[in-house]
């Protein structure tokens, strides 16, 4: 790889949806900004456990040269497992996220967030 | 261009530099702390009887965690069907 | 919505059964291949969504009953804590792998090493999987059902 690039393309990711959150004005471009911000937090997860020149930690049918040092040609499987817990979080907060905006486009006819704020029932 | 783009645009550069500085002190290919990691590959197959080590520290090493998403997932469903409780025919 | 033209709803008629065979393999071989309960869970349920994008909502709404999905949700996360609770009974503590040395279905050892792949191993393993992989189904499936009958009726009752 190249020095550090997963690093710098999550930064770039958070970047993107910061900017998608703060700078706009429609509220599902909001929501998909938030999207956006959990993926790059995905990437970061699973970047962090990875060794030079590893395989897959699974036994079933390996290439026979990796038998030889076990441990150490394998990619570390913990941070793998903790990503789909977070995976399934986002899929939980983005549903409730989006039936909240059905009920505010049934409630004020509008999805500007400036005019949200300003009409009182 | 208003005042509340001017301070948001100064904010997120002084925040760009934090970032950057950060991803480019971390080493990629060499993680520091491995020493769980070896000895869960180690003993998956003598202690489990499992072939692969993700669904094992999923489902055996880590279950607590588990239950807790299925928790968020029932507390999930559960609220969006609260939600439109009132909307029939 | 609406029911969509007759190409599409044979296409999908033809294609389902496909999709659900390949989202219950993914969940039944957990323990041998990458996958598992949730990630069998969201393909199979992608294959469930296809079905109301070609039917229309309103259809689909009439045939299903949102309360047997739900039950069916309970019953899926009732078997994981199940399981659990029966490590703690037969073992000392939670979540113990009561199946794997001493017990009755899943209970052979694989050899160390390198190995090919047997189904029978892996302790209570796939049943958590099948448990985790009905209750992502049911779920994913209410609450796409749920949402998409509440956007295309005019008014709703206040």
């Amino acid at each position: 790889m190249i020095y550090n690039l997963p690093f710098i393309i999550v930064v770039a990711m958070i970047f993107i949806g910061l900017f998608a959150v703060i700078f706009k004005r429609n509220l599902v471009k909001i929501v998909i900004g938030i999207t956006i911000i959990e993926s790059g937090v995905n990437l970061f997860l699973i970047t962090l456990g990875y060794r030079e020149g590893g395989v897959v930690p699974i036994f079933t049918s390996a290439p026979a040269d990796v038998a030889e040092n076990a441990p150490g040609s394998m990619v570390l499987p913990v941070p793998q497992a903790l990503t789909l817990t977070s995976i399934v979080i986002g899929v939980a907060v983005l549903a409730l996220m989006l039936s909240l905006i059905m009920h505010i486009y049934r409630h004020y006819g509008t999805l500007d967030v400036r005019k949200i704020r300003r009409l009182k029932e | 261009m208003s005042a509340r783009n001017i301070v948001a645009v100064v904010m997120l550069s002084v925040l760009a530099v934090f970032f950057i500085l950060t991803a480019l002190m971390l080493s990629f290919g060499a993680p520091i702390k491995y020493q769980m990691d070896d000895y869960i590959i180690m003993h998956t197959q003598n202690e489990t009887g499992t072939n692969s080590a993700v669904t094992t520290i999923v489902f055996d090493y880590r279950g607590f965690d588990t239950l807790g998403e299925a928790t968020i997932l029932f507390a999930a469903v559960s609220g969006v069907l609260m939600i439109f409780r009132r909307v029939k025919k | 919505m609406s029911q969509m033209s007759k190409i599409v709803r044979t296409i999908s008629n033809i294609i389902f059964p496909f999709i659900m065979v390949f989202g219950l393999y993914v969940i039944a071989h957990g323990h041998l291949t990458p996958g598992g309960g949730f990630q069998g869970g969201a393909v199979a349920a992608s294959g469930c969504v296809m079905l109301v994008v070609a039917y229309g909502s309103t259809w689909i709404f009439e045939k299903i009953k949102v309360s047997r999905l739900s039950a069916f949700e309970s019953l899926g996360a009732l078997g994981f804590i199940g399981v659990a609770f029966f490590g703690l009974i037969f073992g000392g503590y939670f979540f113990n792998n009561f199946l794997v040395k001493t017990g009755i279905l899943f209970n052979i050892v694989p050899e160390t090493g390198f190995t090919g792949s047997e189904f029978n191993t892996a302790g209570v393993l796939p049943l958590m999987n099948f448990a985790v992989g009905v209750k992502v189904i049911a779920g994913v499936f209410a609450i796409v059902v749920v949402m998409a009958y509440a956007s295309s009726i005019k008014e709703w009752k206040q």
